[in-house]
């Protein structure tokens, strides 16, 4: 057979995108927290709500927008502009391997509409649509309805959490600083296809380990993510 | 100070600091596709980048975890189980915070 049946052939539709926005929900709290987290820091260092806004809404990435804080400056300099960009770009490397798997999916897809798709890329969002891709789906108006409602998330909590971080009470006492581990480790099991296929699992959290033990900073993501991957091109 | 040095100097700094780590995390964002629609997916590729969704949820939450000790531990393997037995994730997550409020409220 040469044909594939349709729904194995990549497409798009406005199903998907609704179907997509019901299956970021999972994601929700983690991304709440993590926003409200956000926009309360950035309320404290001072920032103004359009440059926090802003870096949610374009930067949109936690992680670097949180170590940005760190490095924000009251009056910019070329060489602190470059620092917090090279920084942003260590932080958010990983994301280049997020793309590499999405890649067959999109390939057929408007470049316009590929290009949003990917700005609205985070990992929780990836993980979700790797989910549905795994299972079959192919509809890539899954993958942009869970990025769009995500971001939607992210900004409203942002907010929130400018004017009303500090009205939060102790995320520690429900759990909430560890919300988004706990989405993560939910994740991984229906990725779950035995122990054989989990063997580059096992190294990349043993790897990043051992570099969030040597190196400070984000960089033990990348480094166990890529240890994962070589150790799969390894095995048959 | 030059025309540059004053422009970055103003409040025009924080635009020109959120443009450019716009543009770095973007250039991050879109590069995975652009390499590989230009490099030939062999079995090898496909078999690593397969292995990639697990290994980077262990390489991010393992440290997390293991750096908030054991009621962590208990939580997240809470969370595995819960959503292994139901399949349904919400449950999954509500039964890792679940049990990490409680080992919280009693320690």
């Amino acid at each position: 057979m040469t044909l594939m049946p349709p729904a194995l052939r990549p497409h798009f539709s406005a199903q998907g995108l609704r179907h997509g926005a019901r299956a970021a929900l999972p994601a929700f709290p983690g991304f709440i927290m993590f926003a409200l987290a956000f926009g309360t820091a950035a309320a404290q260092k001072g920032l103004s709500l359009g440059e926090t806004l802003g870096l949610s809404a374009f930067v949109y990435a936690g992680a670097s927008q949180m170590v940005g804080l760190e490095i924000w400056q009251q009056v910019w300099t070329p060489a602190t502009i470059l620092t917090i960009m090279t920084v942003t770009a260590v932080v958010n490397a990983r994301m280049i391997l997020l793309g590499a798997t999405l890649q067959p999916w999109l390939k057929d897809e408007p470049l316009a509409r590929t290009a949003l798709n990917l700005f609205l890329i985070t990992e929780a969002g990836w993980l979700i649509g790797t989910r549905y891709h795994t299972q079959g789906g192919r509809d890539v108006g899954v993958l942009l309805g869970c990025g769009l409602i995500l971001w939607l998330v992210w900004l409203v909590a942002t907010f929130a959490g400018f004017f009303a971080g500090a009205l939060v009470p102790e995320p520690q006492r429900f759990g909430l600083d560890l919300v988004m581990p706990i989405f993560f480790g939910v994740m991984l099991v229906p990725l779950w296809k035995g122990a054989r296929p989990a063997l580059p699992w096992l190294v990349a959290g043993l790897v990043s380990l051992i570099v969030h033990a040597l190196v400070p900073g984000y960089l033990f993501i990348i480094a166990g993510a890529l240890a994962g991957v070589v150790v799969g091109m390894l095995i048959e | 100070m030059s025309g540059f040095g004053s422009f970055i100097a103003s409040p025009w700094g924080s635009v020109l600091a959120i443009a450019a780590m716009t543009l770095v995390t973007f250039l991050c964002r879109i590069a995975g596709v652009v390499v590989m629609s230009r490099v030939r997916i062999t079995p090898r590729i496909e078999r690593g980048l397969r292995a990639l969704p697990g290994s980077i949820i262990l390489a991010t939450i393992l440290p997390v975890v293991i750096d908030n000790g054991w009621p962590a531990m208990i939580a997240l393997a809470a969370a595995i189980i819960a959503m292994a037995v139901t399949r349904v994730d919400i449950v999954g997550l509500v039964a890792g915070l679940g049990t990490l409020a409680v080992i919280r409220a009693l320690g």
